[in-house]
């Protein structure tokens, strides 16, 4: 039994402390936002932010996190899709089959909370996450459009800032 | 007449023949599952369709809210053809667009119906060419039902009504209602048997570049993939099956097994795979990592790149199992009269699909009732294979599809669904979900074929290319997959993709007085599939690579050289032309930049790509810009065309550049992304797709431009090398430039 931080509820956690990250959210806390795709950290689809900074979830074992850690997932971004990352990948309209698309925000989020107007090669630098479909182009381009529009948007907007 | 290697198993490992072609015959096109999460809902909840709704015909459902749902047969794998099929329907149904929502068709119902919805197999980018007519039928006849409705209601002639937006006016009285209000009397109309379309010039929805209905879950985590489905009491499963194809267990560490953490059981599925059922599926998968399975391998063990391709070798001069694909005058008499001869042979590597969703299927089997959930290609194959492996009549099975995280072929095929049933019948009652491991996926795949091809090409005084010869060696996918669409004799159609001489599917877009393409079958043990573009890759590659090398032995532009022979083909020499327009063929590239151009058939459809890339001192390549062209007859949702000309350079790059699966000791080398590499980011080319539907036919988008990006690029990298590239994938070649 492990207690975890996850979108901002501290919750118990019945896994051995060897159970990777991943599999507690799916698994335990019932979060299946976030994809199993490799195991070995290769594609990202299980990507989630852990005290603001994009992880991959495959490769983290539950044992290896404090109950203090802020675990944040695709489902803890927005309650409603209203993240203008969110909000740029629909009016982009980004996914193919979708799989991959909540570990790319996840990461494309982290990327903007750090860097708010990133340049292409920041862009090809921090997003490494495999899209077996080929979405990369339009991904981009969202990454852009969000830009745009937090940077428009008034001060301290709390959580899309944070994210 | 077809050869298959001594060593190899022809069987489909403990399928039977009947479930074998049920699967053959699935792979090939089908839609449905509730997009919005209400409708998702009601699938997992094991209740078919929105049946208690009015029905308005059997495409569409109407609620009094004014809410239309639009059922889908076919199956949504990112391709974008829910969103397409929907907007065919409503075209003719004249609704709100606004408030479509759209639901898959179980294939239990569809059987249920007598396939009232038709075919469901989704693959061969059939899901709107083969469907389009019927489909906007079924919007135009449910029109018709409410417009009577209405007619009925107000008592007046229904040639005095006009609908739009759903709102049916009669003028001279100046009344109005919604279809909400007139689809409880419309329902219980009889269906029009006779309906008219509307002419393509009067087209409001078709040709719009609405967004996706399924895009909004997607990008909250909120989209349910059959990986996660839940149920009450699901337990869920991981297996291995033989590394070497075929194998047979012999024994394993059920004890070890046993005792880890969650395990509840451990099962022989068929005679070839183990699995272990646990709590958690990371457990279950731990567990089977412990398993220390032993099989009888046989043979096959013996098998490595180096025997197939001595196999693959023998099929190049072999006079035995070899099937004619395209003949034209005497090639051999016009190659020795030739004033100039050029050989080549070239080679392709297996290749894996790599679905990002792992395989995976949900079952749940009862002494009279055996239900499925999975993501399929192919709803009438896993229902007919559910049934197969259950035990059960299909009348008592169903499928509940859901979307697919990744397709591209492969889940054309049932093999997961007849392992995960074969399974829950183990542990009657009791739901479990069956997912793979990727190194399971990657390890159990249907693959690209391998193969080899020799090249000939002769050319007459003038340069001009008077014979050409085409020796493919290479696996039979059809022998495999879909033996009941082989021909009598034995050949495979699907060998020749786009170097046939007539049909709509794959046209030869060239005139050569004299031609003789032969596919010379060498089938191994590895299975083979349908992988996105399926053999138009390969073709198109050695095809198209090789008149670049003719070409440049003739002292002849490339596109010149092709125009000459193209005169009878307008529709491939119009999209060539439009990329080679574009990318500015006829004008210097830039410094240090080599252009590559190339055209095909495929699916209906014709593609052409031009391609600039740029090839360091070093030998690296930079593929600056792509130019792609579709002429798909007609476009119905253009963003969408274009995503999958834009996702599909991705797939062929991909492979292209990185891609290949190695067999040793008879099983496959490459077991996750580490080894397989995929397409990133930073690799992405620029990509500017042109869209040129010239109308009057329907041909399929999500396949047919990956034919032409990798040759478009491997030209290019010719022309600033000189060195012909007949070996991919491209990491495996020393670059130098000229």
């Amino acid at each position: 039994m492990a207690k975890l931080n996850i979108n901002g509820k501290t919750v118990d956690i019945a896994a051995s402390a060897e159970t990777p990250l991943l599999w507690a959210l799916r698994e335990q806390a019932g979060l299946t936002g976030t994809k199993y795709g490799c195991g070995i950290a290769q594609c990202g689809a299980c990507s989630v932010h852990i005290n603001g900074e994009v992880q991959r979830s495959c490769s983290i074992t539950v044992g290896a996190l404090k109950a203090t850690d802020k675990i944040v997932t695709i489902e803890g971004l927005s309650a409603d899709g209203s993240h203008p990352v969110q909000k740029a990948w629909a009016a982009l309209d980004v996914p193919q089959c979708g799989y991959c698309q909540s570990g790319q925000i996840m990461a494309a989020t982290a990327l903007l909370a750090k860097n708010p107007k990133p340049t292409d090669a920041d862009i090809d630098q921090a997003m490494t996450n495999i899209c077996r479909c080929g979405t990369y182009s339009r991904i981009r381009a969202a990454i852009g459009k969000a830009a745009a529009d937090m940077a428009s948007l008034p001060a301290a907007p709390g959580k899309a800032k944070k994210a | 007449m077809t050869k298959t290697m001594k060593s190899s198993l022809a069987s489909a490992r403990g399928v039977s023949r009947r479930a074998f072609v049920a699967s053959a015959a699935a792979v090939g096109g089908g839609l449905a599952i509730g997009v919005d999460a209400a409708g998702l809902t009601k699938a997992l909840a094991q209740k078919v369709l929105s049946s208690d709704v009015n029905e308005v015909g059997a495409w569409v459902v109407i609620k009094p809210n004014d809410e239309v749902i639009v059922r889908i047969a076919r199956s949504e794998m990112g391709q974008g053809t829910l969103t397409g099929l929907a907007q065919l329907v409503c075209e003719e149904l004249e609704c709100d667009w606004s408030k479509v929502k759209a639901e898959y068709v179980t294939p239990g119902e569809n059987l249920a119906r007598k396939r009232v919805w038709g075919d469901m197999s989704t693959g061969g980018s059939r899901g709107i060419r083969t469907s389009h007519e019927y489909v906007r039928k079924g919007g135009a006849a449910a029109r018709q039902m409410l417009l009577q409705a209405a007619a009925d209601q107000w008592k007046v002639p229904v040639a005095e009504l006009t609908v739009e937006k759903g709102i049916v006016s009669h003028a001279a009285s100046n009344r109005k209602i919604s279809y909400g209000k007139l689809a409880s009397a419309a329902s219980k109309l009889d269906v029009p048997a006779d309906v008219k379309l509307k002419d393509p010039k009067d087209w409001k929805l078709i040709g719009q570049g609405v967004p996706r209905l399924d895009t909004v879950e997607k990008t909250v985590g909120k989209l349910v993939y059959s990986i996660d489905v839940k149920l009450p009491g699901l337990l869920n499963a991981s297996i291995m099956d033989a590394p070497v194809f075929g194998a047979r267990v012999v024994s394993y560490d059920e004890a070890k097994a046993k005792g880890m953490p969650g395990v509840r059981h451990v099962l022989k599925v068929g005679d070839t795979a183990v699995a272990v059922v646990a709590d958690t599926w990371w457990q279950a998968n731990e567990a089977v990592k412990a398993l220390n399975i032993k099989w009888e391998e046989g043979a096959n063990a013996k098998v490595s790149d180096e025997s197939i391709n001595a196999f693959l070798k023998d099929g190049l001069t072999a006079t035995d199992g070899v099937f004619v694909g395209n003949k034209a005058g005497d090639a051999d008499a016009a190659l020795a009269g030739a004033a100039k001869r050029l050989e080549g042979t070239y080679f392709s590597p297996y290749q894996h699909h790599v679905c990002l969703e792992p395989m995976n299927c949900t079952a749940l089997v009862t002494a009279d009732k055996c239900e499925v959930w999975t993501g399929t290609q192919n709803g009438d194959a896993t229902l007919a294979v559910a049934a197969e492996a259950s035990g059960l009549p299909p009348s008592k099975c169903e499928v509940y599809k859901l979307h697919l995280g990744g397709g591209f072929g492969r889940r054309g095929f049932q093999d997961p669904v007849q392992k995960a049933v074969l399974l829950a019948k183990q542990i009657p009652g009791v739901p479990v979900k069956l997912v793979w491991s990727r190194e399971e996926d990657m390890r159990q795949g249907r693959y690209r074929p391998v193969g080899l091809c020799k090249m000939e090409a002769g050319l007459d005084d003038k340069g001009d290319l008077v014979a050409l010869k085409m020796r493919i060696a290479a696996p039979s996918i059809l022998t495999y997959a879909a033996p009941s669409r082989l021909e009598p004799s034995g050949r495979d159609i699907a060998a020749f993709q786009g170097l046939n001489p007539t049909g709509p599917e794959g046209q030869f877009g060239y005139t050569v007085p004299n031609i003789l393409v032969e596919h010379a079958m060498r089938n191994t043990h590895v299975p083979p599939g349908f992988w996105r573009g399926v053999n138009n890759n390969q073709n198109a590659i050695w095809l198209e690579t090789f008149l670049d090398e003719v070409a440049r032995a003739a002292g002849k532009d490339p596109l010149a050289f092709r125009r000459a022979m193209m005169a009878n083909h307008p529709k491939h020499l119009a999209v060539l032309n439009a990329v080679a327009g574009k990318i500015g063929w006829d004008s210097p590239a830039p410094a240090g930049v080599t252009r590559g151009i190339a055209q095909h058939m495929g699916y209906g459809s014709y593609v052409a790509a031009a391609a600039e890339v740029r090839v360091s001192d070093r030998g690296k390549v930079k593929i600056e810009r792509l130019v792609m062209a579709t002429d798909c007859g007609y476009v119905v949702n253009p963003q969408q065309v274009t995503a999958q000309v834009e996702g599909s350079v991705a797939y062929g790059l991909g492979a292209m550049l990185y891609q290949e699966i190695n067999v040793a000791a008879g099983r496959v080398v490459q077991e996750n992304f580490d080894t397989y590499q995929m397409m990133l980011m930073e690799d992405f080319p620029k990509i500017e797709t042109i869209l040129a539907p010239s109308g009057g036919f329907w041909g399929g988008v999500g396949e047919p431009t990956i034919c032409v990006a990798a040759p478009a690029v491997l030209n290019a990298i010719y022309a600033a090398t000189g060195q012909p590239i007949r070996t991919l994938p491209l990491k495996n070649v020393k670059l130098q430039r000229a």
